[in-house]
C-alpha cells in the first residue's frame, strides 16, 4: 500500500470518530477538555462556533457522535458527549460579549429567511455578522421553528430556547413572526439577493385510509400539531386513556406530555419490533420509566368509535421476518386481532415536507416525491437566487443536521452575492502541533480512566409528571461532569509517525496497550496488509495508518479502531519518531471566507 | 510520564488454549529508556509464553543485577520472581530448580552480570545443565552506570564517546559451547520472528538453554562506530536458519525441501523444524557450530538462529538421580525420613 498521506485534514479529521460523525463537526474532545479545566465559557462558545444551540443541543441532540464514539468500541458505553455539551451551557459565564457585536455595517445585500428554526438561524448567525440585512419569516410567534413547537419543554425549558434563539435574532436580524409566507414568486419579486428556504417536515402524516379515522376524528390528533398546540397553550388535557402511534422520537414526546396532560394509561403502540423503532434508545428508557407502555408488532386495523364516541382500536399482530439483505417484512401472526381501549389516540408516524406555497412556475424544479431539486453541497435550488436546508432541503433530519446545512448555505449565500463561483468550496481550517511538553509529558491528560459512563440524574417523577415544563433531566453536576469528562480518549491528539527518524525498535509495538501498531512488510493489498496486523483490522470503517518505507524494507501500519491515544507509543519512542500532536479541524463558516 | 499502562485491551485479542489472552503475560510498564533492546526481548517472553499456553504461576523469573536483570518486572506479572544478587542468578535458580523441577525457570541476565561479575557461575550452571533458560540480554556496555564497556565489547568498537574497546570480547555463545551447553542460540532483539521461537523451543528444551541476545543499548551504545547498534547488528547479521517450531499434535502445515531442513524431536514429544540457510552446518553437531560459529566472526558476521542443540544429555536432576517429585508434593515423611535414616547415611560415610 501507498503510504498515507497524513496531511490530507480528512485523514486525521476520520479518526476524531464523534467529530467525524456530527454534522457540524463540532470539535467535541476539544471542548470536552474545556469542561475538565473548568473553562465552561470556552467550552460553549466552541460550541456555539460549530453548532449555534450548545444548550437546546445539550438537552435534545440525536447525538450521531455517541454511536461513533472510540470508547464505545473500547468498553461498554460511549463518553455521554451530549450532557456534557449541557454542562459547558449550564456553567457558561457572560458570553454575550464574546460574540459578534452589531450593529455591523451593512454590505449592501439582503436576504429573506424562510421560517424560523434552526437551519435558518444559523444562515442567520453566519451572515448577520457579514452586514447582510436578513429578513426572517415565520408563522409562529416567536423564533426556532421545530425546536419551539415540536419539543415538549420538559425536555428543552423555553428559557433555554429563548436564550439561544435570542443571541442570533439580536445580531440585527428583522423578524416577521406570525407571518405565513404564502408565494414564493412573491417574495422573489420584492429585491432579496437570495432566499433562503427552512421550512422543515411541517405536515405530520395521518390514516386517513384507515376504518373509523373520520367517524372518530374529534378524538384523533396527528402528533406535531398536537404537541404544537401544547406548546402554544392550546392544549392543556387528554383522556385518561390514549393510545400514541409509532415509534420515533414524536411518539415519545407525544406519549410523555400526555401523562403530563392527565394522560392516566398511556400505550405506545408500534408496527415495528421494539429494537427496530426509530426513537433512541435514552427516549425509550425515559418514556417506559413514566409507567408508558411500549406494544410492539401490532399493525393498527380501524379506529373503533360506538355511539360517535372513539373507543379505541383494533391491531393485528406481526412478526417481523428478515430476508438475506436484511430487508424486513411484518408477517401477520395468526394470532386474533386485539383491542386497546383510548379515549383519544395520537398518530405520530412521521412528518412530510409541504410547499404549497412554492410556485411551480419559478424554474424551481420539483422531483418525482414532489421535493425540490437542491444540490447536497451548495444547497441551492435549480433557481439560483433560492437556497435550501434543515428538513426543508432532503427530507426529516434533526437539529444538529440543520445546522449544518445552515452553515453551508450560508457560505453559498455569500460566494453567490458576490458573484462568486458557490461550487468551489472553502477547504477546512486545520491545525497540528506537538503536545510535547517534557520528555514524557504531555500537555493533555493522556491517562486512561476505566470510569464506566455516568447517569445523569432526573428529577423525581412523582413531581415531573405534574408540571409539563418542569424538566425532567438535571444535568450532571460539576464533579460528575468532570468525571465523565475524564472519559474522554482525546482522540483529536493524533499519534503523528516520522518514519525517517524511527530506528525499528518495536518499543511502540511492545508498549501498545491494544496492539494497534505492527510492523510488518508491505502488500499490495490493503485486505492483505489488514490481516497481517498483530491484531487484524477486521473493522473497514477504521483507517490504517501505513507509514513511508523503513531502513529494513518494512512499513509501520497502525489501525487506527481501538488506538486510546494514550501517548506510550510516543513516550516510549526513543527518537520522536512518534508524537502526539492535537489536531483543530473546523468547518470553515461564511464568515472566515 | 506514564506509570501505568491503560487497563483497556484489544477487544478482539486473540486467546490461547487456557483461554488467557497477552494481557495476563504482561508486567508492570518498563522503566528502562524508550527504546531499550531489553523491552522487546520482555515482549518476546511474553508472546512465547502466551503461544505455549504455559500457566504463569509455573514460570519463575530469577535475576542478577543490571538493567536486564530489572526487566523480570516488566513480564509474566503473574509469575515468580527473585530478582538476586549481581551474578549470581544461576546459583539461585539452582535451589529453585531442585526443589520444585516442575516449573519453567527463566534466568534473566546481562553482559555484566554474566560475563563479568557471573562469570564463574554462568559456567558451572552450564556444567551442570540445570533445566532452565538462561538468556543474556547483551549491549556490550554497563547502560545502567552510564555505558563503559563491558565484556562482550568487541574490540575496536567506538563507545559513545568516541573511546575505543582495546580488550578481545567474551564470546558467550562460543563459550557455552564449549563448556558443553546442550541448547545455544544467539539472536536480535530487534527480529522477534526470530526470537520468539527460538524462546519457545528453549523452554521446551530439556536442560540449559542457553540464548545470547544482542539487545541494543539506545542511551549509550547505539552510536556509529559502536558494534551492538540496532543498524550494525541489522547489517552483520547472518542467521543460521530458521525455526519452526511445531509443538506436539499440531499438524506440520509448512513444506520442507529436502536436505536443507532438519527435525529436532524434544523430550517431550515436540518437533523442532529447522530450515537452514548454512548448508554445511549441522546443529547437532558441536564440531560443525563450532566451525559455523568461528568463520561467522572471521567474517565479522553475527550469527545467528540455533547455534547447537543437544537433546541427548540429562539434566541436573537426571544426573543426580533426584526424586521425582517436587518437594512440594513429597510430605513430611520422605522430606525427613528420621533418626533411623541418618544413621544409615553417616554409617555409608564412615
Amino acid at each position: 500500500m501507498k503510504p498515507t498521506d497524513t496531511r490530507n485534514p480528512e485523514y486525521y479529521h476520520k479518526v476524531v470518530d464523534c467529530q467525524y460523525a456530527c454534522p457540524a463537526h463540532t470539535p467535541v474532545p476539544e471542548y470536552i477538555r474545556k469542561i475538565a479545566a473548568e473553562k465552561y465559557t470556552e467550552a460553549y462558545m466552541i460550541n456555539w462556533e460549530s453548532n449555534v444551540f450548545p444548550g437546546i443541543l445539550g438537552r435534545t441532540c440525536d447525538r450521531p457522535c455517541e454511536p461513533a464514539c472510540r470508547r464505545g468500541r473500547v468498553e461498554e458505553e460511549p463518553v455521554a458527549i451530549c450532557r456534557l455539551k449541557r454542562v459547558a451551557a449550564d456553567n457558561k459565564g457572560d458570553v454575550q460579549s464574546l460574540m459578534p457585536q452589531g450593529p455591523f455595517t451593512p454590505n449592501g445585500k439582503k436576504i429573506a429567511l424562510i421560517g424560523g428554526g434552526p437551519a435558518s438561524l444559523s444562515v442567520a448567525r453566519d451572515l448577520a455578522p457579514l452586514g447582510y440585512e436578513i429578513h426572517l419569516f415565520d408563522e409562529q410567534i416567536a423564533g426556532g421553528g421545530m425546536m419551539r413547537s415540536q419539543i415538549p419543554a420538559f425536555r428543552l425549558p423555553e428559557e433555554v430556547l429563548n436564550e439561544e434563539v435570542g443571541y442570533i435574532l439580536n445580531l440585527g436580524i428583522h423578524t416577521q413572526f406570525m407571518t405565513y409566507v404564502e408565494s414564493l414568486k412573491e417574495v422573489l419579486e420584492k429585491d432579496y439577493d437570495a432566499v433562503f428556504v427552512g421550512t422543515g417536515a411541517p405536515r405530520g402524516r395521518d390514516l386517513p385510509k384507515l376504518p373509523g379515522r373520520k367517524e372518530g376524528d374529534a378524538h384523533i390528533h396527528i402528533g406535531i400539531e398536537w404537541l404544537a398546540g401544547v406548546a402554544f397553550e392550546h392544549i392543556d388535557k387528554i383522556g385518561k386513556k390514549v393510545i400514541v402511534l409509532g415509534g420515533g422520537n414524536t411518539a415519545m414526546d407525544c406519549c410523555r406530555t400526555s401523562r403530563r396532560l392527565g394522560g392516566e394509561s398511556v400505550k405506545v403502540v408500534v408496527r415495528s419490533p421494539f429494537k427496530d423503532m426509530k426513537a433512541s434508545p435514552w427516549e425509550k428508557e425515559d418514556a417506559m420509566h413514566e409507567d408508558i407502555e411500549i406494544f410492539d408488532n401490532h399493525v393498527p386495523l380501524s379506529f373503533e368509535v360506538e355511539n360517535g364516541k372513539l373507543t379505541g382500536m383494533k391491531f393485528q399482530r406481526v412478526k417481523a421476518i428478515y430476508d438475506d439483505a436484511g430487508k424486513r417484512k411484518l408477517l401477520p401472526t395468526g394470532e386474533p386481532d386485539v383491542f386497546i381501549e383510548a379515549d383519544e389516540v395520537l398518530i405520530a408516524i412521521g412528518q412530510e415536507n409541504s410547499f404549497p406555497w412554492i410556485e411551480r412556475d419559478l424554474g424551481l424544479k420539483f422531483d418525482e416525491w414532489n421535493m425540490p431539486e437542491v444540490d447536497k453541497v451548495t444547497f441551492q435550488s435549480t433557481h439560483p437566487k433560492v437556497f435550501f436546508g434543515g428538513d426543508a432541503a432532503f427530507g426529516p433530519e434533526n437539529v444538529i443536521t440543520a445546522v449544518a446545512h445552515g452553515h453551508q448555505a450560508a457560505v453559498s449565500i455569500h460566494l453567490y452575492c458576490q458573484g462568486k463561483d458557490i461550487t468551489q468550496r472553502p477547504a477546512p481550517y486545520t491545525k497540528l502541533f506537538s503536545t510535547k511538553m517534557g520528555i514524557h509529558e504531555w500537555s493533555y491528560d493522556s491517562p486512561v480512566t476505566i470510569d464506566q459512563r455516568y447517569l445523569v440524574p432526573q428529577a423525581e417523577k412523582s413531581v415531573t409528571l405534574l408540571d409539563r415544563r418542569k424538566e425532567v433531566e438535571l444535568g450532571f453536576d460539576l464533579p460528575t461532569g468532570y468525571k465523565e469528562a475524564q472519559r474522554c480518549l482525546n482522540c483529536d491528539v493524533q499519534t503523528d509517525f516520522t518514519a525517517d527518524r524511527c530506528i525499528e525498535c518495536d518499543a511502540c509495538m511492545d508498549i501498545c496497550p491494544t496492539s494497534c501498531i505492527t510492523f510488518t512488510t508491505n502488500e499490495e493489498d490493503e485486505d492483505q496488509l489488514r490481516q497481517k496486523l498483530l491484531v487484524p483490522a477486521t473493522d473497514k470503517t477504521q483507517d490504517i495508518l501505513v507509514s513511508e518505507n523503513l531502513k529494513t524494507g518494512r512499513v509501520m501500519v497502525k489501525d487506527e479502531d481501538v488506538c486510546l491515544h494514550c501517548g506510550l507509543c510516543a513516550e516510549r519512542c526513543p527518537t520522536s519518531a512518534w508524537d502526539m500532536q492535537q489536531f483543530f479541524y473546523s468547518v470553515t463558516k461564511a464568515e472566515n471566507i | 510520564m506514564t506509570y501505568l499502562k491503560p487497563l483497556f485491551r484489544h477487544p478482539k485479542l486473540p486467546k490461547n488454549k487456557l483461554g488467557y489472552t497477552l494481557k495476563e503475560y504482561e508486567g508492570t510498564i518498563s522503566t528502562l529508556c524508550a527504546g531499550c533492546g531489553h523491552d522487546s526481548i520482555s515482549a518476546t517472553i511474553v508472546q512465547a509464553c502466551f503461544e505455549l499456553s504455559i500457566e504463569p504461576h509455573l514460570v519463575a523469573k530469577i535475576s542478577g543485577i543490571g538493567c536486564s536483570s530489572k526487566t523480570p518486572a516488566y513480564f509474566l506479572g503473574n509469575s515468580h520472581g527473585f530478582n538476586s544478587v549481581h551474578g549470581r542468578m544461576p546459583s539461585v535458580a539452582t535451589g529453585a530448580n531442585l526443589a520444585n523441577k516442575n516449573m519453567v525457570y527463566f534466568g534473566v541476565s546481562g553482559d555484566g552480570d554474566t560475563a563479568s561479575i557471573g562469570m564463574g557461575q554462568f559456567v558451572h550452571v552450564i556444567r551442570r545443565n540445570l533445566n532452565m533458560v538462561y538468556v543474556v540480554m547483551n549491549n556490550g556496555c554497563y547502560g545502567l552506570t552510564k555505558g563503559q564497556d563491558s565484556a562482550t565489547a568487541d574490540v575496536g568498537s567506538a563507545s559513545k564517546s568516541g573511546h575505543i574497546n582495546p580488550f578481545q570480547p567474551v564470546d558467550l555463545a562460543s563459550l557455552a559451547v564449549e563448556l558443553g551447553a546442550t541448547f545455544v542460540a544467539q539472536s536480535f532483539s530487534g527480529d522477534k520472528q526470530q526470537l520468539v521461537p527460538l524462546i519457545k523451543a528453549a523452554i521446551q528444551h530439556k536442560g540449559l538453554a542457553f540464548i545470547n541476545v544482542m539487545s541494543p543499548c539506545v542511551t549509550f551504545n547505539n552510536n556509529p562506530g559502536s558494534t551492538k547498534s540496532y543498524d550494525y547488528v541489522r547489517e552483520h547479521m547472518q542467521a543460521t536458519g530458521t525455526l519452526d517450531f511445531v509443538p506436539e499434535r499440531e499438524a506440520i502445515k509448512a513444506e520442507y525441501a529436502a536436505g536443507t531442513d532438519t527435525a529436532v524431536s524434544l523430550h517431550d514429544g515436540t518437533v523442532m523444524r529447522l530450515h537452514k540457510l548454512a548448508p554445511e552446518w549441522n546443529p547437532e553437531d558441536r564440531l560443525s557450530a563450532v566451525n559455523a560459529m568461528q568463520q561467522a566472526r572471521a567474517k565479522n558476521e553475527i550469527l545467528t538462529g540455533l547455534l547447537y542443540i543437544n537433546t541427548e544429555f540429562g539434566d541436573l536432576h537426571d544426573i543426580l538421580n533426584t526424586s521425582d517429585g517436587a518437594f512440594n508434593t513429597l510430605g513430611e515423611k520422605a522430606l525427613c525420613p528420621g533418626e533411623e535414616q541418618l544413621q544409615v547415611i553417616n554409617a555409608g560415610l564412615r
